[in-house]
């Protein structure tokens, strides 16, 4: 098993006509994720590479039965573009799309919870979801995981690859690895995933990667100490950021004293979670859990 | 983005919020100009983005033309903690019965707008939150729904607001909150919310934030913050389309993804050293972008030596290499690099920098020696010995 995504993904993807959305929609393809359409309006009836397109979810979801969507539209038209997924049924929505404005964010959340509890998103402004072996939907460059039992859940893209690497070089595998996305609203939280890889056979121990701005950090401590039987192991990113400085991602900014990386890390380690205080030193503990051999720190 | 007091007492206007009328000038003549229109006595007050204003002798009553141009000569070029005061804001000094607090703000942890109310204004609202919780209404909103007047009255009138102001409250927070939610503001706050012996409920101060992200579908508000004070190396990464922040160190960071980045400024700090910058080159960044990157980082004077910590995702580490080849060429850093290229095309990227022989080039394998060998590099020492 795995979480989210796995052989029965069936994908399609808004806005696989541009550029980037068809260069990872055929990417996600040769991984072996199986892709059953696209959605860009105006352009029904053409293909890419093989691929349908489609005018509009609806028609998608008559013509392909896609249970997974992937947003790729530019930031103006990515909230109507989910919420369209979601009416059309598509359980899964995936929202790669960055520099989404915060109000948007606030009305896709509240109405998917009104209108769509069906409908689970996750993102926006994330690399999607990779479960090694197979399926990848979204930017995740799958080379760097290896198959196995480490689930990661994480606000970074780039520091996902990272840690996973590190894990993949000492031997070990991921079942899941989800990013959740770097902004103040996401669709899911971290005490979302968790609660999947607790759930999930194939997941022995999480890694969690958060960063500064907000409490999604410290909402999982409670939850992890609530209700999780699994080992989790944490990173925090941000140590040095300065308050009210924006540190790239829309969610990571320290307004005041809330949302600093060592209220974060000590939040975490006073409910027994192992926070490492690198990236390497992360992986070095989930590896030393996990039973083999530590690498360097 | 962050607003000027003025500018946010501007968008407050336009949405129906009772502010003084007032003007924002930049000279001691306009100063005493503005204040003959508003009429004395008049405040003058510093237009900086930092709190503390009045404390620093930024805030003056002027009761007359000799006082306003007294106090607009002093505040005027007057620095308050970093800041250069530029513009003073000029308007009629109100009359004050009691000092409220007011906000709009978005609830990252409930996922709605947060309203905060308190009759306890005028001084720090954390203050307040910490020795007299039970006077501080937090009342979250529906944000599909918005928020009504009624509403909007049970939070007055349950926050303790004088019964005959309920109303007058009601309306400055439903005002408020149309702020918040037309303007894409992330922050919407009236600190002190003031009412006046006639029993009106005006803003006298203001601080809005406005989404960046959302500037787009606002052009009269792209103008706006405080372009003067900003530092003149991220306004030009802002221009470039980079995600760069100035730091107080002399080590320049270089990398891809924003926790990738901020991951190294902490690694750096944990090996001894101090980070001048952070700088997210972003995902899928080419060649031209790191040439770009390198020299806003060299504009830096205080650096001393770079680390350049790419782990290339959709970014492709030739491309970095050939970036950087690019900026040496046309550069000629004076200061070393470090550079640590790891994910797609990494043995070509680095092929290709070896084959280059760059001066004063350095190459780590992972992470954690880059940052020690930048730390001692930036320090004189030679590397090899600390890593």
């Amino acid at each position: 098993m795995s979480v989210l995504v796995d052989e029965s993904t069936r994908l399609c993807v808004a806005g696989i006509t541009g550029r980037e959305g068809s260069f990872h929609t055929l990417n996600n393809r040769r991984y072996g994720t199986n892709v059953v359409g696209g959605v860009t309006p105006g352009k029904g009836g053409q293909d890419v590479e093989g691929i349908p397109v489609f005018d509009s979810w609806a028609d998608a979801m008559a013509e392909a039965q896609p249970n997974t969507a992937m947003i790729f539209v530019p930031p103006r038209f990515a909230a109507d573009a989910i919420l369209e997924a979601a009416t059309a049924g598509v359980a899964l929505v995936i929202a790669i799309t960055e520099g989404i404005p915060a109000h948007d964010e606030l009305r896709v959340y509240n109405t998917l919870k009104r209108d769509h509890p069906g409908t689970r998103l996750i993102g926006p402004n994330c690399p999607g979801i990779l479960s090694p072996g197979k399926t990848n939907v979204g930017i995740i460059p799958a080379s760097f995981f290896e198959q196995g039992n480490v689930g990661v859940v994480s606000r970074s893209g780039t520091l996902t690859y990272q840690i996973g690497n590190e894990i993949a070089r000492a031997g070990f595998g991921c079942s899941s690895i989800v990013g959740i996305g770097g902004d103040p609203v996401p669709g899911s939280s971290f005490v979302d995933v968790l609660e999947l890889f607790e759930a999930d056979d194939d997941t022995e121990l999480v890694v969690l990667s958060g960063e500064i701005g907000g409490s999604a950090e410290e909402e999982a401590a409670e939850y992890i100490a609530e209700n999780m039987s699994k080992p989790v192991v944490a990173y925090i990113a941000g140590f040095t950021a300065p308050a009210g400085k924006q540190m790239g991602h829309a969610g990571a900014i320290v307004s005041g004293s809330s949302g600093t990386a060592a209220a974060k890390a000590q939040a975490l380690e006073a409910k027994g979670v192992r926070v490492g205080r690198t990236p390497t030193e992360a992986a070095a503990i989930a590896v030393e859990v996990l039973g083999g051999a530590s690498v360097g720190a | 983005m962050d607003l000027l007091e003025y500018q946010g007492k501007q968008l407050f206007a336009r949405h129906g919020l009772k502010v003084s009328s007032g003007k924002a000038v930049t000279t001691v003549e306009d100063a005493l100009v503005a204040a003959d229109e508003v009429g004395y006595p008049v405040v003058v007050k510093a237009q900086v983005l930092i709190g503390g204003r009045g404390k620093a002798g930024g805030v003056k009553l002027a009761a007359n033309e000799s006082e306003a141009r007294e106090h607009a000569a002093n505040i005027l070029g007057m620095d308050i903690k970093g800041h250069t005061v530029r513009t003073v804001w000029i308007e009629h000094a109100s009359d004050i019965a009691s000092e409220y607090y007011a906000s709009v703000l978005l609830d990252r942890s409930a996922k709605q707008p947060l309203v905060i109310f308190s009759v306890e204004g005028g001084v720090d609202i954390e203050e307040v939150a910490e020795r007299t919780p039970e006077k501080l209404i937090r009342h979250h909103v529906d944000s599909l729904a918005g928020l009504s007047h009624a509403e909007g009255a049970q939070i007055a009138r349950e926050g303790g607001a004088d019964a005959d102001i309920v109303d007058g409250v009601a309306d400055a927070l439903v005002a408020l909150y149309e702020v918040w939610l037309e303007e894409d503001a992330t922050l919407a706050e009236i600190n002190p919310l003031i009412v006046t012996p006639e029993r009106e409920v005006k803003a006298l101060d203001s601080k809005v934030s406005l989404d960046g992200n959302a500037l787009y579908r606002h052009p009269e508000n792209q103008g706006l913050s405080d372009k003067e004070n900003e530092d003149p190396l991220e306004r030009r990464a802002k221009e470039e389309g980079l995600q760069f922040v100035k730091l107080d160190g002399d080590i320049g960071i270089l990398g891809n993804g924003a926790g990738l980045v901020m991951s190294t400024l902490d690694v750096v700090a944990g090996a001894g050293g101090s980070p001048a910058n952070f700088l997210d080159a972003g995902g899928g960044s080419n060649a031209e972008t790191i040439k770009q990157a390198v020299d806003l980082i060299l504009a830096n004077e205080a650096v001393r030596a770079v680390l350049v910590n790419i782990f290339a995702g959709i970014t492709r580490c030739d491309e970095v290499a050939l970036g950087l080849i690019a900026a040496f060429g046309e550069i000629k850093p004076s200061v070393p690099f470090v550079v640590r290229l790891d994910g797609t095309n990494d043995v070509e990227g680095r092929r290709l920098l070896s084959e280059a022989a760059l001066p004063n080039v350095h190459s780590a394998k992972t992470m954690n020696e880059a940052a020690e060998m930048v730390v001692a590099l930036a320090a004189g020492r030679p590397v090899g010995a600390a890593a």
